[in-house]
């Protein structure tokens, strides 16, 4: 009580719409950026909501140094897609361009509990998730410039980042599609048994598609890992979920697969949800995981955003709920960090973004010859042709 | 291991630990232990093909399948009765007993789903053999054919390659209807990142289906329903485990000096006869197997029709967009002057396939089509030298 009391005092507004948080234990307390490993224990305020499953508890063991990292890592991500933005409204970005600011709670707090053994799998709103599978901003910078050091050596495009050795299988452009090709994720490490889950992840418009049911019933029948995460950001491109879903209620979707309902602006309630999820995945087969987030760009650079939600549901949300100012708040009100560390914390941030973004725009064009790589791994010498096929036939390396 | 069965009904795994009398009265057996047991279909069936000096296609592609499994442990088969039922067209039969269910799996009704799955665990690094009961119902899941497994390896910028096969009967069949019957080579042969074969007799089905397997990319093996009892010779090569067809090469059937025919599948046999009923009009047909219809033997097709001046191609499917569209472009920009007369193709008629017996045999090219048409062609624009 005197803590809320202390922290109100100081100007600090807490998350009071969802609770307090209640820290049981502190960390290192103190003056001087903590970046203990010392572990914090936290209440997370939103409720999980289970279907055919016990929720996991919501007191959740975290540290300073995760903490921090979550902050740091979230608001790079957040200047990135802000750096997207101007990018495509300067044209160096053509074609799609979907930004994920204000979901980011849910790659970065699903990180914390995955290591390299898991695979990821999602849409085209992959930018950050990307990233946060081992990608750098300067490969995603790149390739939505179409330019040579993209991370898919830019031919790909927005929509079709991948990091095979990261675990991360993109980057899909056809609503639904990416959760069987999860589901197959998931058959393999199962097949192979490596100790891994799958996530594939989808949005509350994808959710409704067949192929999601079909890839359900399968990994239910053969006992697959795979979580079915749905990133519910309540808009599937203008169409909201009550006009699009007779059951908005995603983490229910799955009927005989059981579900957890979860806070998505919450780093550390995704973690543990996932924590949780991972377990039961590998020893039992699927499960759905709803991330209730937020997206506060339009669907695309396309979309403003604002003819299907007031502006007003977008300001509230950002003032309410944004992940990256609840993490704040902890390491100021644990003590892990000052205002002036957090300012250093996020000019740092800043600058590895624009540093990245300068070395992106240097970053040339692929060579034409690229025209006509990777269409086969194997082409025992087969042709291809140009749109002048006199002028422009190349044996297929 | 004993198994004690009074009646062959029973179709799943099952644990027994009760006795059982068997038949005799003498005493029953006592057995606590999982089965498999094979369902009545496969009882004397449930071995798979070995193969020998003649084969059926079927038996082909049994054996091409079993030794890839047992070469490489990333190869599994999944489809709809695939394992326990034997196959549909009996194509895996005896699989699952010699490879188990993990390595055979049977699916739900769901192409999409299942494609979906087959291709997602080849992103990771299996080597899946995907059967579609009839590549007609792959048109469920040509999403994943094409925008999930045959783009990836481009847009990944090479990262991420799909080693998986996909394969099933295509084409006409006998009297199965129009939503059956649709031969799909031109569509699929079109895609970039795709390749597509479509072997014509038994000792092709295996030595193809085996390159396919081993190959690291995309593959659509395309089959033909009624060539699957038909039995050919086999080569004393073609029984080696690891015998394999080159990939992209098309094989000349007969040689000829007067016309080019090129075809694939089924109406390879069908062109054979025609030539030799054309022989004795004095007509030297040279017919042309392609089996690969991507990537298609451009040089292949381009020497013979400079060796002969003259080309006719043969299909099943519909004409407009065919595969022989294709195939008398590539004449017209490598080999154009060569030609005596305009080129001919043969192809399915423009319909959905009807049923009925007379008017089905109307809608795909039969062997008096080929003669009278080689004939015509035979017989326009220059004098042969």
């Amino acid at each position: 009580m005197a803590v809320r009391q202390a922290l109100r005092r100081a100007g600090g507004r807490l998350l009071a719409t969802q609770g307090a948080m209640a820290p049981a234990a502190l960390g290192v307390a103190g003056r001087g950026l903590s970046t203990s490993a010392e572990p914090i224990t936290l209440e997370i305020p939103v409720p999980f909501k289970g279907h055919n499953v016990e929720p996991p508890s919501r007191t959740v063991e975290t540290s300073a140094q995760e903490l921090t990292e979550f902050f740091r890592t979230m608001f790079v991500m957040r200047r990135m897609e802000i750096a997207a933005d101007s990018l495509y409204k300067s044209k160096f970005i053509r074609g799609f361009c979907h930004l994920y600011d204000g979901q980011e709670a849910v790659c970065v707090g699903m990180e914390a509990a995955l290591n390299d053994k898991d695979c990821i799998i999602t849409a085209y709103r992959d930018h950050c998730t990307h990233l946060g599978r081992g990608g750098t901003v300067l490969e995603v910078f790149a390739e939505l410039m179409g330019r040579k050091d993209g991370c898919s050596l830019g031919k790909g495009g927005s929509m079709h980042m991948y990091n095979k050795k990261g675990g991360f299988y993109g980057g899909n452009g056809i609503v639904g599609a990416q959760t069987p090709l999860g589901a197959g994720l998931a058959f393999a490490q199962k097949y192979l048994k490596v100790e891994g889950v799958t996530l594939a992840m989808y949005g509350d418009g994808a959710a409704n598609q067949g192929q999601l049911f079909e890839a359900m019933n399968i990994s239910a029948l053969w006992d697959l890992p795979v979580l079915y995460v749905c990133e519910n950001n309540h808009y599937g491109m203008g169409t909201a979920e009550w006009r699009s879903a007779k059951s908005p209620e995603y983490y229910k979707r799955g009927d005989y697969v059981p579900g957890l309902k979860v806070d998505g602006m919450d780093c550390l309630a995704v973690k543990q949800a996932v924590k949780f999820a991972k377990e039961y995945a590998l020893k039992n087969g699927p499960m759905v995981l709803e991330m209730d987030t937020y997206r506060y760009h339009g669907h695309s650079m396309s979309d403003p955003g604002s003819t299907y939600r007031t502006r007003d549901e977008i300001s509230g949300v950002r003032q309410e709920r944004d992940p990256i100012e609840r993490i704040r708040k902890l390491l100021l009100s644990h003590e892990i960090a000052t205002v002036a560390e957090l300012k250093t914390i996020e000019k740092e941030a800043k600058k590895e973004v624009e540093d990245a973004l300068a070395k992106a725009k240097e970053s040339p064009s692929p060579d034409s010859e690229e025209l006509f790589s990777h269409i086969y791994r194997k082409s025992y010498g087969a042709q291809a042709y140009g749109a002048d096929r006199k002028e422009v036939v190349v044996t297929l390396p | 291991m004993r198994v004690c069965l009074q009646r062959p009904t029973i179709l799943f795994y099952t644990f027994i630990d009760k006795k059982i009398h068997l038949g005799q009265g003498k005493g029953g057996c006592s057995v606590r232990r999982p089965f498999v047991h094979a369902s009545p279909l496969s009882r004397g069936m449930a071995d798979v093909a070995v193969v020998a000096d003649k084969m059926n296609v079927r038996d082909a592609l049994n054996s091409a399948l079993d030794e890839e499994l047992t070469r490489d442990p990333l190869v599994y088969v999944m489809g709809e009765e695939v394992g326990q039922y034997q196959g549909a067209y009996k194509i895996t039969k005896g699989l699952l007993e010699k490879y188990g269910i993990e390595r055979v799996r049977d699916t739900p009704i769901t192409e999409m789903g299942f494609t979906g799955i087959g291709v997602g665990s080849a992103f990771y690094g299996l080597k899946p053999v995907v059967e579609f009961m009839s590549i007609n119902f792959a048109m469920q899941a040509i999403d994943h054919v094409i925008n999930s497994a045959a783009k990836m390896l481009y847009m990944s910028g090479g990262k991420i390659s799909v080693p998986i096969v996909f394969r099933g009967p295509n084409g006409a069949a006998a009297g199965v209807g129009a939503q059956h019957s649709q031969c799909f080579a031109a569509w699929y042969g079109s895609c970039p990142g795709l390749k597509v074969l479509m072997p014509y007799d038994a000792e092709e089905a295996r030595g193809l289906l085996k390159a396919a397997i081993r190959d690291p990319d995309p593959c659509i093996f395309l089959e033909n329903e009624l060539l699957y009892g038909v039995e050919y010779p086999m080569s004393a090569a073609s029984k080696d485990k690891d015998f394999t067809l080159p990939i992209g090469q098309a094989k000349i059937m007969r040689e000829g000096k007067d016309v080019t025919i090129v075809t694939f599948s089924r109406q390879v046999e069908i062109a054979l006869k025609a030539a030799d009923i054309l022989a004795k009009d004095g007509i030297s047909a040279e017919i042309i197997n392609l089996r690969s219809i991507r990537p298609l033997d451009r040089p292949c097709i381009n020497n013979s029709v400079r060796k002969t001046s003259r080309l006719v191609t043969l299909e099943e499917g519909w004409p407009q967009h065919g595969v022989g569209c294709e195939i008398i472009a590539t004449i017209c920009d490598e080999s154009f002057f060569y030609l005596d007369a305009p080129p001919e193709r043969i192809c399915g008629a423009d319909v959905p396939m009807p049923y009925a017996v007379n008017l089905e045999a109307l809608a795909v090219p039969t062997m008096d089509d080929i003669i009278r048409i080689v004939k015509r062609c035979c017989h326009r624009g220059r004098a042969a030298a």
